[in-house]
This record gives structure tokens, sequence and C-alpha cells, in this order.
């Protein structure tokens, strides 16, 4: 009897400390401004991205060069006289772990917006709680469609090119230049890979595709996959892969001596990252290798941002090595600050929203963003890009399409050069 | 169990729940957040003890019987809000719903488990875990894979006003089903069916000569432990309006071991404990590395591992220390305590008695040994 | 066919580094009775080891030493300095302290080398060896093959025909026993754990190089998959854990080449319920129904 009583009291003082725990360490600063995360001097923005966990490699580099960026700019005068804080939080690539650290960012640190969080399962989790409290979610860092429901969730704002314009922009290349040859897919087992599948055939037609394999995340034994491939006799096999499955694929080919034309998608294919993971096989492996890009190839120094971002890269990110994650997270954060002065002097958040609804942003994307009204999703053209003689660049024109079933268009990039101090204007 | 004790349960439980209910007004919505998270661990964690405290099956599937529960609340609730319905009583509905779904998986996984001791066991459960959200993945037409589903939830009810917080609201609904959970387990394991679960663990001969079932006892405890971690998946669920395969991953259900074992095993006390370790400490890890380091080049190499290095230390410390949990801790300080106060009662009632030692230095009285 | 004959050599030699792993796990759990959850971790430092050996002297081999005495070291520092202290608590006990290892472990790493997958090479070519046309295997998968055998050949004789081996056993099975016999047996311990290191570590040096690279996080996956094996193999049965082993990477690789690759998972825990609702000690248990 006394044993139960002394338990249950035991139990309510567990549970009373930890409410007192919990608000003693709560330091709710309510600054008074009318809009939360601006003052006249500060703007604080912040993202969830992975920096620890399996995902971590290279996406951790993302945040960092966009930190890099903010801090270039901060130590130029900001902007509109406001310095950027730009609160990065680990989520592991957790999705219950985005939802804490999320909310933290929202209800504790008072962030003004969420700016290119990243991952397709982690943000999907928080779009309805981000939108449902009115924080514009700008730029998220996955080219899944989910991002382009603007009456839906309305102040989410995409950035990648999705999935499916890329399929269809391969299926589009093989259409005019590997016509007659056996088409297959390697892909993610989610909708990078379903997105992508979709948009191959929307060109090629349901029997265009020969064969298609999946992958899972979880599983690095590729071998019987890519084995499956070779037995189908494919000669073109595009890859909706994540780099490291890129690595795997490529050398689980080579292993078997399957010889086919790889075609692998941007966020797979940058040379740089790729030759992280395959060291000494990289040449030989990546040779002929086919590819899309929406800003241009890291490794070609002579275009104006990239030498642009390797400055700044050198100056505020340590002289991390240069890649396509670097180049990135500086495009990311450019095309913030350009948000940001677009937004004005008297800056809310209904204000950035509006802003990038008006779009005419052009900065070191190959294509035009193709945000709208209605359109809230990201760069809407891609370029071909090959690697030759051991270097990854881009070749041809512009495509853009949409993710339905019109046609692929030709048109021509139109990437200006950028502002003399690298600080849009 | 006799009368009073349920009813002693039921005051504690209510005094809890008044306590908590005005709790959440004085907490901001991030923290109601967190006591609703923690209180749906709590949920899962409670019922996690119970099986591997009191019934002495250890099970490291635990996070795939929330992700049942989780999924289940989605689906029950995607299907409520297509047909437009606007009660909040439907809540209600989805949450039994992830119940039964959960146990009956519980059931089939403890019919094969009643077979399994110790360390098969938790491999079996080991491999339930990992396998249960790739299903996610094989079915993708209904549970759509990697990036899961949205919870439909309706707002918090509008008579509560305009401004009230949906964190303050999730709080309450966690917090509520939290405190059923620890009602229905303290009852069921200070009865007759707790006396059965820990003669059974304690030794499964002399349990079956007085006549248990052991088998069909171990299965129950299966059972009433999966119908929690449905119950504490739903509430998840509900809280992040989300469910995806990644959310419900084996990680968690090692979390959810860790957190009863360090919170001390075999007590829903203990549960209470881990549950809140689980939601407050990495947290507190990572607000202790902001603080610690300020140059950014340093930030960048330390950010995210420092707080899971600072949060595998202190597993390894409090498990050497401590090695009955929190729990284990506060009951040897609270015995010591009352241990003093007794004998210093005992002096005073009667002050010559030979065994009372007044002058005796404190450090001898620490010596005493421990009951 | 020839998909057969690839699948298969593909499925073994994976598998075969599963034996060595889950043989690391068996080697503790026969002497402590406790599952060692912190094995892979172990084994990924020694591998950091190697990477930086390697790296520094341009020598794959010197790293592939340094990987082995690194094992042997950790093995032994850790069950003296961590492990002794949870030997009388309750064996969940150390568990929980073997996962907090694993986290402090993957986040010390995490802030000397970084997150990202380290380039960690093959020291033999991976392009598949052609007979009649069929890719049949790699002078890679050839060296995992003679690596696991004589691990495993080494083990046999030191087990059955040294008096250490023998020590060893005898302070596993009878501790009380031994001790009044004069046997060390907190040694005998220690040389198990540092002896199970070595064996991890020789098995994360094999798989590395077929994953994604070196990562804090590299052999989360291989032990899950290592711990199935040896619980289908039997805890306690050294040839189970081989069996156990090869059979679970022979079911992936057959399941991964012929369905799919999301279709693994359940089909691992499929076999793991048939094999142990049928011998619920694993294949090579001693009894072979629960005694109640």
């Amino acid at each position: 009897m006394y044993h139960i009583v002394r338990r249950g009291v035991s139990v309510l003082t567990a549970m009373v400390v930890v409410g007192a725990v919990a608000a003693c360490s709560g330091s709710s600063g309510t600054s008074g401004a009318s809009v939360p995360g601006v003052t006249s001097t500060e703007i604080i923005v912040g993202t969830h991205t992975p920096l620890t966990g399996p995902a971590a490699a290279g996406y951790s580099k993302i945040s960092a060069a966009t930190k890099a960026y903010f801090d270039y700019v901060n130590s130029k005068g900001g902007v509109n006289g406001r310095k950027i804080t730009f609160k990065i939080m680990d989520d592991g690539y957790n999705p219950a772990t985005t939802q804490q650290v999320v909310r933290q960012l929202v209800l504790q640190d008072k962030v003004f917006a969420i700016l290119s969080g990243l991952g397709t399962p982690t943000h999907t989790g928080v779009l309805d709680f981000l939108n449902t409290n009115k924080v514009p979610d700008l730029f998220v860092a996955s080219g899944s469609l989910s991002w382009n429901q603007p009456k839906k969730y309305p102040y989410t704002f995409g950035y990648n090119p999705d999935y499916t314009i890329e399929g269809k922009i391969f299926a589009n290349y093989i259409k005019a230049n590997l016509a007659g040859k056996k088409v297959c897919t390697f892909g993610q087992n989610d909708d990078f890979g379903a997105d992508g599948l979709k948009g191959v055939q929307a060109v090629l037609g349901a029997s265009g595709v020969t064969h298609s394999e999946t992958y899972d995340v979880t599983n690095t034994n590729v071998g019987p996959a890519i084995g499956a491939l070779k037995a189908a006799g494919c000669q073109v096999t595009i890859a909706f892969t994540v780099p490291g499955f890129s690595a795997l694929a490529l050398g689980a080919a080579a292993q078997l001596g399957f010889r086919t034309q790889w075609m692998v998608s941007n966020v797979g294919a940058d040379y740089a990252t790729l030759g992280g993971l395959l060291k000494d096989a990289t040449g030989p492996l990546l040779e002929g290798v086919l590819s899309t890009a929406y800003l241009p190839a890291p490794m070609d120094t002579s275009n104006p941002w990239v030498s642009l971002f390797m400055k700044l890269n050198q100056q505020y990110n340590n002289n991390t090595a240069f890649d396509g994650n670097v180049e990135y997270g500086f495009a990311v954060g450019y095309l913030f600050v350009q948000a940001l002065k677009a937004a004005g002097k008297d800056l809310t958040r209904q204000g950035i929203v509006d802003a990038v609804e008006k779009n005419g942003f052009s900065g070191p994307g190959l294509s035009a963003l193709r945000f709208s009204a209605t359109d809230h999703s990201g760069f809407g053209g891609l370029q071909m890009g090959k690697v030759q003689d051991g270097k990854q660049l881009v070749f041809g024109p512009l495509y853009t399409t949409d993710d339905g079933s019109g046609p692929v268009t030709e048109t021509s990039s139109t990437q200006p050069a950028p502002p003399e101090d690298g600080i849009p204007s | 169990m006799s009368r009073s004790t349920l009813l002693r349960h039921l005051v504690v439980t209510v005094a809890c729940g008044v306590l908590l209910f005005g709790l959440t007004y004085a907490l901001d919505p991030f923290r109601d957040y967190q006591l609703a998270t923690a209180a749906a661990y709590l949920c899962a964690t409670a019922g996690l003890t119970l099986l591997a405290g009191q019934s002495g099956q250890l099970s490291l599937g635990q996070g795939a019987l929330m992700a049942v529960g989780g999924y289940t609340v989605a689906l029950v609730q995607n299907q409520f809000g297509a047909h437009n319905v606007t009660t909040q009583w439907a809540l209600l509905g989805s949450l039994v719903a992830a119940i039964c779904v959960a146990s009956v998986a519980g059931a089939v996984i403890g019919v094969a488990a009643a077979r399994l001791r110790g360390p098969y066991l938790a491999g079996l459960t080991l491999v339930v875990a990992v396998a249960v959200p790739s299903i996610g993945t094989l079915w993708h037409s209904l549970l759509h894979g990697d990036q899961g589903l949205s919870v439909y939830l309706l707002p918090a009810p509008a008579s509560l006003g305009e401004t009230f917080p949906l964190e303050r609201w999730q709080a309450w609904l966690a917090v509520i089903a939290a405190l059923l959970t620890m009602l229905a387990l303290g009852n069921l394991s200070s009865g007759r069916f707790g006396r059965t679960m820990r003669a059974v663990r304690d030794d499964e001969i002399a349990a079956k000569l007085a006549g248990i079932n052991v088998a069909g006892t171990q299965v129950t405890a299966f059972v009433v432990s999966a119908a929690c971690a449905g119950l504490g998946g739903g509430m998840l669920a509900v809280l992040a309006q989300s469910v995806s395969p990644g959310a419900y991953a084996f990680t968690l259900s090692l979390n959810l071991l860790l957190a009863v074992v360090v919170g001390g095993l075999g007590s829903l006390t203990g549960a209470v404990w881990g549950s809140v370790l689980l939601v407050l400490l990495p947290w507190l890890a990572d607000d202790l590395t902001n603080s610690l380091i300020h140059s950014p080049a340093a930030q960048q190499r330390l950010a995210g591992n420092l707080s899971l290095a600072i949060f595998g230390l202190l597993l390894v410390i409090v498990m050497i220390a401590a090695p009955g949990g929190i729990q284990g801790l506060l009951n040897r300080a609270g015995r010591r305590v009352r241990g003093r106060r007794e004998r210093v009662a005992a002096y005073r009632a009667e002050p010559s008695a030979p065994d009372a030692q007044p002058h005796a230095p404190a450090a001898s009285r620490t010596s005493i040994p421990n009951p | 066919m020839d998909r057969f004959v690839f699948l298969t050599v593909y499925g073994l030699s994976r598998g075969a580094i599963y034996a060595a792993f889950a043989l690391a796990l068996v080697l503790i759990f026969r002497a402590t009775r406790v599952v060692n959850f912190a094995q892979g971790v172990l084994a990924v430092v020694s591998a950091y080891l190697a990477y930086s050996v390697s790296g520094a002297t341009g020598s794959y081999w010197l790293g592939f030493g340094a990987a082995l005495v690194s094992g042997l070291v950790l093995g032994a520092v850790v069950e003296r300095v961590v492990m002794r202290r949870v030997e009388h608590a309750p064996p969940l006990n150390a568990v929980i302290v073997a996962l907090g290892l694993v986290l402090l472990t993957q986040g010390i790493l995490g802030m000397i080398y970084g997150n990202q997958y380290r380039a960690f090479p093959a020291p033999f070519s991976t392009v598949a060896m052609t007979v009649h046309g069929v890719p049949l295997m790699t002078r890679y998968d050839l060296f995992v093959f003679g690596t696991v055998l004589v691990l495993m050949l080494a083990l046999a004789v030191l087990f059955t025909r040294t008096a250490t081996g023998l020590r060893m056993r005898a302070a596993a099975f009878a501790p009380q026993v031994s001790r009044l016999l004069g046997v060390n047996v907190g040694r005998m311990l220690t040389l198990g754990w540092a002896l199970a290191a070595l064996v991890g570590a020789v098995a994360g040096m094999l798989i590395i190089p077929t994953g994604l690279g070196l990562h804090p996080t590299a052999m989360d996956l291989v032990f899950v998959s290592s711990f199935t094996a040896a619980v289908v193999g039997g805890l306690d049965s050294p040839i189970g854990a081989v069996v156990g082993g090869l059979v679970v990477g022979l079911v992936l690789s057959y399941v991964g080449g012929y369905l799919n690759s999301a279709s693994t998972p359940l089909a691992v825990l499929a076999l793991l319920v048939v094999v142990l609702l049928a011998r619920p000690g694993g294949l090579f248990s001693a009894s072979t129904a629960r005694r109640v």
C-alpha cells in the first residue's frame, strides 16, 4: 500500500520536475518586434540538414557554404543594414528529429524563415507545421514535386529542378542521339526514382524502357540489381541515384564487365564528389558519363560565377574542397539575398513570399526559376553535361519542359555576369 | 488488487493530470511540444518496461510497433479527412484503431517470441524493427515509401480561443494518453497479472508448477506492451502530423530500450525519467555544444558530432555509476534519507537505546549498509 | 544460369564476411553472455586507423597490420576500462553501455575525420574474372574467402590445440571452477574481447571496400546482418556463425537479384522466423526446444 502511494508520489515528482526543468531552461525571448526573427540590425533564418549519420556525407557542406556566403554579405554591411544569422540544425536525416529542430527554430529561436531545408522525407513532415504558422519555407533542397503546391502550401518554394523534367530531358537526348538503343533505369525506390522514371516514360513511352531496377538507401549490395540490368542487355542506363549509389553502381558495373552508356541525375553526378568516393578509379569509370546541370559545372573555372564562389569559399569557408555541394550552398545564399533585397526595407514574411512569387531573379542558375503566384517550383531547365578527358562540363542548348506531357524545348542559357562585389543589387 | 489501491492510483493520476494541465499554460509552445513528445514516448516506454522489466522479455522491436500505430492513425485520420469529419472525437477512433492493430501485430510477434529467450528474442525483434519500416517502401501505392503520409489533424477546438497554440492542444492529448497508459499499467502490474508476470520472469518452472500458464502470460505481456507502443506511435503521428519509415527507424527502438534501462528497468517511474531524457538530452547536448564553441571553423567540425559524443558518454557514465538507472539511484537516496529519519525518530523516542548512536560521526553513519 | 552463378558467388563472398563478424559476436557472447553492440564501431575505429596508416605510408598491408593490432588493443581496453564495470550488473546494462560507446565513438570519429565517406581501396582487383564468358568472381572475392578461412582455422587451432585456448573456454563455461584451478578468469575475458575485436576488425577491413566507403556508421548495417547470422546459427556456436553468415549472405543476394532490394529485410525476417520456430536456439544449438 504505502509502497504504491510512494510510487505514485514519485511519478508525480518526476513529472513536475520535468516540467520545471523545461520551464526554467526556456528562454522564450519575444523580442517585441512585430516580425519574428527581424530586428533593425538582424535577420535570423534557420535550416535543417544532416550533419551526422550516413546522409551527412556531402550534404553537410551545403549549409556551411550558405553560411559562408552570409558571412561575406554581413562583412559588407548585411542587407538593408541587417546582418543575417543562419542557424543550422542537425537532423541526421531522421524525419522525427526534423520535427523537433524545426519547431525549435520557429517557436523558440523565432526564425524569420526556413531556408534550404534538406531532404524529401525530412521536409515533407514539416510542411503542414510551417504553413499553418505562416513561416516562409524557401528553396527546399530537394527535387520533389511536393514543394509546388501553392494553394495548399503557399509559403513553400522549391529550388532544384524536379526529377520528372530531368527524366524527360534525358529521354529527349536519347531520342535524338541514341535512338534504337535499349534503355533502362536504375533508381532510388522513392519519389526520386519514381518521378524520374515517369519523366523518361513520358517521352519514350512505357515500352521505351526495357528494364528498371531500384535500390534502397539502407542496402549497399547493389551488385544483384546491376547484374539484372546487365542480363537485360541495357545499352543506355539512366541512374536516379545519390552520389554514394552512383559510385556503387558504376563500380559494380565495371566489376561485371557491364558496358552501358550511363546517364546520371545531377543529384548524384558531381565529379568532385564521386572522385572522393571512387579515388583512383574515378577517371576511367566516369569517362563519357552523361548528366544534367542547372548550375555551372564546378570544374568550369572560366565561368565567372564559379570563380566568384571559389574566391569566397577560400576566404569565408576555410577553403573547403570546392565541389557541387559548395557551389549549391553559395548559389542558394545568393538567391536568398536577392529575395531579401526584393522584399525591401520593411521586411515581412508575406513580403518575402510576394517578392519570390514576383520572381525576376537571375544569377548563377543556367535556367530561369519558375516562381510565380501559381508555380512554386524551382529551376525549370537543364543543360546536358558530359565527362570528357577527366573534365565534367556542360554542353549544348538549355532544355526546358514541364512535368506533364508538354514537349521539351530548346532555348539558350540566360546566365548574366555576376555583380562586381558578388552581392546582388 | 485492493479497491483502495485502485483509488489511490486514480487520485495520483488525476493529481498529475491537473498539475500537467497547469504546466502546459506555463510553458511556451516549443516546451509544450517537447512535453507532448515525452508523453508520447512514455506510452511506449511504459509498455516496454513492463515487457522487459517485469515479464523478462527483451524486445528491440517496439519502434516497429509504434510504426504500426502511427501508420494506422495516418490512414484512418486521412479517411476522416477525405469524408470531411470535423469532430475531435474522430481522433479517439483513430487511436483506438492504432491500439488494436498494434495489439494484433504484437500478438503475432508474441506467439513467436514465447518460444525464444534473451538474445534470440532480441535478434528476432531487431530484425522486425528493421523489416517493418521497409513495408512502407514495398507497399508504395498505399504508404508512399520514404516520403510517408501526412496526417489529417483538426486544429485545436475553436472554443479554446483563436490564439490557443496547437502545441498546447497536442500536449493535452499526449498527456492524457500517457496518464491513461500509466494508470492502466500501474494497476496491471500491482495486481494479479503483475505477480504472475514476475513469477514467470523469475522462475518459469516454479511458475508452471504453481499452475501459471507461462506462454499465455508472456504473450499477454507482449500484447499489452504492443498496445502501448501502438498508442505512443499514434500519438507521435498526431504530433508530427506525418509518418514516414525514417521516423520509426531502428534507432527509435534502440532509443526506447535506452530510455527504460537508463530510467530504471521495470519501474514505471523509471520510464518517465527515460522518456524525458530522450527528449531533453539531445537538446541539452546540442545547447551545451553551442555554448562551448564559438569559432566557426570548430563549429563546422563539431556540429552534431559533439552532442552525439556527449549523449553517448552520458549513457556510459550513468550505467556504470547507477546500474539500477535513475530510479534505482533515487530509491537508494530515498532509503538513505528515510533510514536516517527513522534512526533519529527512534533516538528521540528512546534516547537511551543502545543502537541509536547520536554522537557517531557522519562518516560512520553513511557506512551503515543499505537494506 | 549465369545470373544464378553470379548471385551465388556474390552472396557467398558477402556471407563470408558476415560469418567472420558473427564469429566475433559469438566469441564475446560465449565468454560473457552479452551481445556486443559496440562490435561494429570498434571495427570502424580499426579501419580508420588503417586508413590513416595506409595514407601515411602508402602501403595497404601496413594499414591492414595496424587494423589487426589496433583491434587487439581496442578490444582489451574496452573490456578492461568499460565493460568490466558492468560485468555484474544486469545484462541489459552492458547492452546500453555498448550503445553508449557506439554513439560516443561515432561522435569522436565524426569530429576527427568528418562525416563524409572516405574511399577505402581494395588491395586486389574487383573486376570479375570470366570463365567461358561468364563473370565468375573477382580476385578480391578470393582474398575474402582466403582471409576468412585462415581466420577460422587459426581460431579453431587456438581453441582446441593450445593451452590458452582451453583456458579461455574453461573460463567462459565454468568461471568458478576455473578460478579454483588457477585460471586468471579476468585475463581470459580480456583476451576474449581482444580476439573478438581483432576478428571484427578483419571483417570490417574486408567489407568496407565493398560498400560506400569508410564512415563512422559504415558497420551499422553489417552489424544487423551479422547479428542475424549469429542468431540463425546459434549464439553459442562458432560453426553456426559461419553457416548463418553464409546463409544470410545468400538470401540477401538472391532476393536482391531476383526480387528487389526493398524486399531483403522482409526476406531476412522470414528466414529468421522459420529457423527460430524450428529451432529456438538457432541451427546449431545444443538443445532443440525451450525447457519449460
